[in-house]
């Protein structure tokens, strides 16, 4: 390639063919890089440490210098004095809410799931909700909780109640549903479907006696991965209007304020003790949402081999 | 792929199989009902952004009009797109939306500077560099960074990043007493939020990289540090501009930890240490009054939900669009 390759290997410059290349400065720039590659890494890393560490020093501090009481804390409902301030109804509110998204979204999103997965022909419409789809994921959170505010809350006239909530929360878990659906139903093997089709099975049947089954323990595992995400979404709640209640709800149609609305509200107090507050009800936030995550990482090592 | 069971000759559907298939067609009606309600969902969501900003700016719904209510102009889009005062819900209202539309822009912006370098270096880190082992740890910790909820990000900054790290700072080197909100916490939190997302969809393009590309060039004599940077880089730059993409969107879209962490100060302002306000920060302070239904204030509340959904729609076409391209060349 080079016009002066004899040059290049010439006694004189060290005879190898590399020598217009200073190779220890190569290796150098290399290492070099990799150090600040991995510096760069761990800057997440600190930083979550440092998250985690500062949450749980606020948690300690509110417990023993602002003398929050545990017992309080989760036998209360909101108040607006501080010193009276509990997390019960904000509890029982995000519980209520994920039992009511999950009825929402998980039949809905599995039967999509199946239709695009299973019996969707390769059409323009077929193609229009997958990529709608796509998009849907994308949308701000904040925008679902416009459309549930506008349509149901003023709409129809619901009132800022928990099930406009569920909704809101339950069309913005839709997408990530159907999408880890969608992935459990394609890891069953088609030997499967066709074993099945081989004894005279309908489509239907086959996909509710064989493929559903197979696919059933990945399907949960998504499901719960969404609620556990739902479970921490504050901005559709505040849209919708979960802000300041702070009694319990006692059913869908009650008013509601859940753990992430009450600790938007105890954060956004300027008093240190609401600060506290807020600290103690992110620490169970993140208690609820390991517990889920954890669940599903367990159901996905469990059932992991079996097919 | 559609497996339709028509008896062959000779062979002859009894009353059960033909309930049977009656049953596989209705449940294909329902099934496709319910892939629909997605489609319906965007479509709700246009028209509920659309026929309450219409009445923002004409003075009456989209639907009102449709059936002859008196068109007024209320707010004009000149004033909405070019004026530099906002504030909808004061006794002498303006409704220039540049101050919020400047703080969404500003603190994307600041985003991507701290999200994009540290998200790609860490995708490189653990596409190229990374042991099995490291790599086996930093993954699902930084998955962990991303599952947590916005609204911790948000207490993060109020309670950390703002009053323990950068008030210490702004008045050492700037004299400045750092208030409660700072538009630099907003972007270091929500860059922070958006790493993972950098990381991870940038690490799944490099390693749609084939090999043999790598090989190539270790033949060469090249060291790692060619191969990241001028082989893989190159090679996977349309997935990694699409998850540059995807987090300038989430950015953009983002509310719990601006709204703590920036403020509720509509301003435009080159410093830094001053308190603003982003269009998802304006709906959250809306929402959390007591506005009444039909008033222009809650009206706004749509023209600004309207311009953020326009916004990162437009982002997420350009993303799908990277990622179809990126995917065509390595499957």
């Amino acid at each position: 390639m080079s016009t002066d390759s004899e040059d290049r290997l010439s006694p004189e410059t060290g005879g190898g063919v590399f020598t217009d290349v200073d190779l220890s400065r190569e290796h150098l720039k290399n290492r070099a890089f990799r150090w600040l590659l991995f510096a760069a890494s761990m800057f997440g890393v600190v930083v979550l440490a440092l998250l985690l560490l500062d949450v749980a020093t606020d948690f300690y501090a509110g417990l023993t210098e602002f003398d929050i009481s545990l017992v309080d804390f989760f036998t209360r409902d909101g108040s607006r004095r501080e010193e009276l301030a509990g997390f019960r109804g904000a509890i029982v509110a995000s519980v209520m809410l994920m039992i009511v998204t999950a009825i929402l979204s998980f039949f809905v999103g599995v039967g999509s799931a199946i239709y695009l997965e299973e019996y969707a022909p390769d059409t323009r419409t077929t193609r229009l909700i997958e990529a709608n789809l796509a998009n849907l994921a994308g949308v701000p959170s904040i925008v679902y909780g416009l459309l549930a505010l506008a349509a149901l809350v003023n709409g129809i006239g619901m009132g800022p109640i928990l099930l406009a909530g569920a909704v809101a929360l339950a069309l913005l878990v839709m997408p990530i549903i159907i999408v880890s659906t969608q992935e459990a139903l394609r890891s069953v093997p088609d030997g499967v479907r066709n074993g099945s089709y081989a004894t005279g099975a309908t489509k239907w049947q086959t996909i509710r006696q064989v493929v559903l089954p197979a696919a059933l323990p990945g399907i949960m595992t998504g499901t719960i991965l969404a609620l556990a995400r739902a479970i921490g979404e504050t901005a559709p709640l505040i849209m919708v209007g979960a802000l300041f209640t702070n009694r319990m709800p006692f059913g869908p149609l009650d008013r509601f304020s859940a753990m992430p609305t009450q600790i938007y509200n105890w954060a956004a107090e300027p008093s240190p003790h609401f600060i506290h507050l807020a600290a103690t009800g992110i620490v169970v936030l993140l208690a609820f949402m390991f517990v889920m995550n954890g669940v599903a990482i367990y159901l996905r090592h469990k059932y992991e081999t079996e097919i | 792929m559609s497996t339709e069971t028509t008896p062959g000759p000779g062979i002859t559907r009894d009353a059960a199989a033909q309930s049977d298939i009656a049953a596989n067609r209705r449940a294909r009606r329902v099934l496709f009902g319910f892939a629909a309600i997605t489609v319906i969902t965007t479509l709700a969501i246009f028209f509920v952004l659309i026929d309450n900003a219409a009445s923002y700016f004409f003075g009456a719904k989209l639907t009102e009009m449709l059936t002859g209510a008196s068109v007024e102009r209320t707010v004009t889009f000149t004033e909405f797109f070019t004026g530099t005062r906002w504030a909808p819900d004061h006794a002498t209202p303006a409704h220039g939306a540049l101050p919020v539309i400047f703080g969404t822009l500003a603190i994307t912006v600041g985003a991507a500077f701290v999200s994009i370098p540290i998200g790609t270096a860490t995708a490189i880190y653990l596409s190229e560099y990374a042991s099995p082992g490291v790599r086996s740890k930093l993954k699902p910790t930084l998955e962990v960074l991303a599952g947590i909820p916005t609204i911790v990000y948000g207490y993060f900054a109020i309670a950390f990043i703002n009053p323990i790290v950068l008030a210490p700072i702004a008045d050492a080197l700037f004299g400045i007493n750092l208030g409660r909100y700072s538009m630099l916490s907003g972007m270091l939190v929500v860059g922070i939020m958006t790493i993972p997302m950098v990381s991870s969809i940038s690490e799944d393009a490099m390693s749609a990289v084939p090999d043999d590309l790598r090989n190539g060039a270790y033949a060469l004599g090249a060291t790692k540090y060619d191969v990241s940077t001028r082989i893989v880089l190159p090679a996977s730059i349309s997935g990694v501009f699409a998850s540059y993409i995807l987090a300038v969107s989430r950015a953009i879209g983002e509310t719990m930890a601006v709204t703590l962490a920036a403020g509720f100060n509509a301003n435009i302002t080159a410093n830094p240490f001053d308190e603003i306000m982003t269009m998802t920060a304006y709906m959250v302070s809306m929402a959390r009054g007591t506005t009444a239904v039909g008033t222009v204030e809650y009206q706004s509340l749509f023209a600004v939900g309207l311009l953020l959904f326009v916004m990162t729609l437009t982002m997420n076409l350009l993303n799908d669009a990277l990622k179809r391209r990126f995917q065509e060349e390595y499957r």
